[in-house]
């Protein structure tokens, strides 16, 4: 499937997946971390349930110190 | 638009500023030099000598609160900006609260834990509200870094990646780069906002 991943066209493998498998696959290792699909906020408690597919727009936003 | 038409459109607005550090006291005193209405900056910290290698204070500040120092400094600048000055710790539970009144929200922590509540906690209760957030503006140089990433209603501004640590202190140039990048931001949504009427 296709998907938008930081304003980056994403190839990936299957036509669905979860939050945690995107994390898995992209290497996102962060702890803190702000995710949103087509806009909505994604809670921590819904990473493993959370679908992506197709065509969907993905932000992920990695937190760091300093300020 | 002539600078009377911007401050006449910016003196009705109100803009709320979480965290008065580098980011924070740097933004907050560009929103007030353009002449935003009203400004609520809130904080629990007070000012030490090591904060004036980016923030916006003076040696003779050191032992105040930030919220009382940033609002007096704005004062001599230009005392007709309203400052709601809140010597307090955001949390989850009283951030709504604090800024449900806001037509931007600045995110100005310094630690990611911070950044994260506030960010979780508005995208929750005021998805539709513009927050503009600080990312990775630790050390110096690679300005060309710094850039402004949007999605929806969230805008980052900094590099997302440069972390403060040890060897990359947080240092007034890219800090004040990144706090001034968000007051343009600020700027850019309230004036956008007029024109769309």
């Amino acid at each position: 499937m296709q998907i938008t991943l930081n304003n980056r066209i994403e190839e990936l493998e299957g036509d669905r997946m979860t939050v945690s498998e995107l994390l898995k696959v992209k290497n996102f290792t962060f702890k803190m971390l702000i995710i949103k699909i087509n806009g909505k906020l994604i809670e921590k408690h819904q990473y493993d349930s959370a679908r992506i597919t197709e065509g969907d727009d993905v932000q992920v936003l990695h937190l760091i110190s300093g300020g | 638009m002539t600078f009377d038409q911007i401050k006449s459109i910016l003196s009705k607005k109100t803009v709320g500023i979480a965290g008065c550090g580098g980011l924070g006291s740097n933004c907050a005193v560009a929103l007030a030099r353009v002449g935003v209405g009203r400004l609520i900056i809130a904080d629990f910290d007070s000012v030490s000598e090591s904060n004036l290698n980016r923030q916006y204070f003076f040696r003779d500040q050191i032992g105040e609160k930030k919220t009382a120092a940033l609002r007096e400094t704005i004062r001599r600048i230009d005392p007709s900006v309203m400052v709601e000055a809140l010597d307090m710790k955001l949390t989850a539970g009283n951030i709504p609260a604090v800024f449900s009144s806001c037509d931007v929200v600045v995110e100005a922590f310094d630690l990611a834990g911070q950044k994260e509540i506030l960010i979780e906690t508005m995208l929750k209760f005021f998805p539709g509200k513009p927050l503009v957030v600080g990312l990775g503006m630790a050390g110096w140089g690679k300005s060309e870094l710094i850039h402004l990433r949007k999605s929806d209603n969230l805008y980052i501004c900094g590099d997302e990646v440069s972390e403060i640590s040890e060897e990359l202190p947080p240092l007034a140039p890219r800090v004040g780069m990144v706090a001034n990048m968000q007051a343009n931001v600020v700027l850019e949504i309230l004036l956008n906002s007029e024109i769309v009427k």
